[in-house]
């Protein structure tokens, strides 16, 4: 007959705090979702379901420019930045030569060094050339944290392939442009895919760098939202809020599931 | 002909390497040196001729107002640190090594989830709480307890850096613990230790290296960074991002100044990293 004491050391506490930080984790969110549907604009207490917020925010058109703004600067961003990372980890992969090292640690600078430094060293740069700020100069910026991330995924994937399949490829008479083409990069496409959603993503979440570089020629989203929410709550960005957190959801699925997919196709034969 | 198969041999690694390389130097090395060249120039102003090298915006750092920013900056980053190692170990002990075997891929990604939704509206997520007419207040005054002003406060700006960062702690010591040999906590067992000192003398001591790489990442973007103090933190949040920021696009418009700050930044930064990727095990590091 177990014991109160052994009873009491059955209760899984680990599992219950993990449970606990999953539930933080997204409580957030929820509160989010629960407010952008809730009537009242003021109070915290609930005053009865309503779409208007959404309704709102559907009706503003400042909202849908500054979005396609983002999405300009995130396609323009990611679509330059998929090709250039591509190659430029391919290239890391494949050759050996005096400053590599140093080139390496450069293309992986991005991804450490804080954005507001990165913002800040572009703006005097373009300043420094008198560059007029625009979307353009917007799309430049965000190149080069894209081209970052979509090395470091793209490289990760590189290291779990196959090198022979390149080498027979140019045995048996391929050019290394038609071995690059035609072999190595349909197995490469799923981390492309993978690093062009996580740019993509945090293209469109970039405040600082954007900031910095948009000047009075574009404004997109996160600079309309964080000027807007500075003075507090409101209601309709909750809604829209709502909106773009699925949205990434949906677009985090796609890349874990394409990430899941590689590393089956990548794991050796039992 | 010798030159000819020279050049060929080139064409590659620069047809692979170029463009991606002509990028970042252009708009990353280039840049990087103009800031640390303008941060020479005393007291630059947009427009303003520059008048001769000079350290003076170095020394200006150094007046106390400025270092209890940094000093700031750094108390947010090393709480948060704690914080996210405090909450995000047990997180990933679990995920690691209790969790059902199947579920864990799943569980860890959705433990990583809101990682992916946009950090600015995360941070505004938590005004929603903590406003004086929030969620947290509300139930307080539920409960019969007493309702206090939580935005604006340095409690603010700890909740919404650990929960910005905390996935990317549990991310990294998940990779850590997962390679744990738990053979090695039975033999402890066996041997007549208690699981405190299983965990203090076979589990650390094998995780050390993610836990070093896990806290060094957590500082290092906590430390830098810029919503969160701005929404949830007041006036007296002034961190060294939002300084930075005010030197350039604020009523400061100080750049020399700016540029120092960011050179301070970029240095410190990097010499954190060399230190790790020297010291610390590299495969945690290049995982995340």
């Amino acid at each position: 007959m177990p014991s109160l004491s052994c009873l009491r050391h059955r209760i899984p506490w680990l599992g219950l705090f993990a449970l606990l930080m999953f539930g933080g984790m997204y409580l957030p969110i929820l509160v989010l979702a629960v407010y952008s549907l809730n009537d009242s604009r003021y109070s915290a207490s609930w005053q009865g379901l309503s779409w208007r917020w959404y309704r709102l925010l559907f009706d503003d058109a400042r909202i849908f420019s500054a979005l396609q703004d983002s999405l300009i600067v995130a396609t323009g961003a990611v679509g330059i930045s998929a090709v250039l990372g591509t190659l430029m980890a391919i290239g890391l992969s494949k050759y050996y030569f005096p400053g590599k090292a140093l080139y390496r640690g450069i293309s992986y600078l991005p991804l450490i060094v804080p954005d507001i430094a990165i913002a800040v060293a572009t703006l005097v740069f373009l300043a420094s050339l008198a560059i007029p700020l625009s979307i353009w100069t917007i799309i430049a910026a965000h190149m080069v944290f894209c081209l970052a991330y979509i090395a470091v995924v793209v490289s990760s994937r590189l290291q779990g392939l196959n090198p022979h399949l390149e080498e027979a490829a140019l045995d048996l008479g391929a050019t290394p442009a038609q071995a690059l083409l035609k072999v190595l990069l349909p197995q490469l496409t799923p981390g492309i895919i993978s690093g062009c959603l996580l740019a993509f993503v945090l293209s469109m979440d970039d405040l600082l760098i954007s900031s910095f570089t948009a000047g009075g020629g574009a404004n997109p989203l996160p600079l309309e939202i964080f000027s807007r929410v500075r003075t507090g709550v409101k209601p309709d960005i909750n809604a829209l809020s709502v909106l773009l957190i699925l949205a990434s959801g949906l677009i985090a699925a796609i890349a874990e599931y394409l990430r899941f997919r590689s590393q089956q196709q990548q794991a050796p034969p039992p | 002909m010798w030159l000819r198969q020279r050049l060929r041999r080139l064409l590659g690694p620069i047809a692979l390497l170029g463009p991606a390389g002509l990028w970042l130097g252009l708009l990353l090395v280039i840049p990087t040196l103009l800031i640390l060249d303008i941060s020479l120039v005393p007291g630059l102003r947009p427009g303003e001729p520059a008048a001769g090298y000079g350290l003076d915006n170095y020394l200006q750092i150094l007046q106390p107002v400025y270092l209890r920013v940094i000093a700031r900056s750094l108390y947010f980053a090393a709480g948060t640190t704690s914080i996210c190692l405090l909450l995000g170990f047990p997180v990933a002990y679990w995920l690691a090594l209790k969790a059902p075997r199947r579920w864990r891929n799943l569980l860890l990604v959705a433990f990583v989830l809101p990682l992916w939704t946009s950090s600015l509206l995360r941070a505004y997520a938590w005004i929603s709480i903590l406003r004086p007419t929030g969620l947290l207040n509300l139930v307080l005054a539920h409960l019969g307890l007493p309702t206090q002003a939580w935005l604006h406060t340095t409690a603010a700006v700890f909740i919404g850096l650990s929960y910005s960062f905390l996935p990317y702690m549990v991310l990294i010591l998940y990779a850590s613990l997962e390679k744990l040999d738990t053979r090695l906590l039975e033999a402890a067992a066996d041997l007549g230790a208690t699981p405190l000192q299983g965990f203090w003398q076979v589990t650390v001591p094998q995780t050390l290296a993610g836990i070093a790489a896990g806290c060094l990442l957590v500082f290092i973007t906590s430390v830098g960074d810029f919503v969160v103090p701005t929404l949830l933190g007041g006036a007296s949040s002034m961190n060294i991002a939002r300084l930075i920021y005010n030197q350039f696009l604020g009523p400061t418009r100080n750049w020399g100044f700016g540029s120092a700050l960011s050179m301070v930044m970029i240095l410190a930064v990097s010499v954190a990293i060399a230190l790790l990727l020297r010291y610390g095990d590299r495969s945690s590091v290049s995982e995340t």
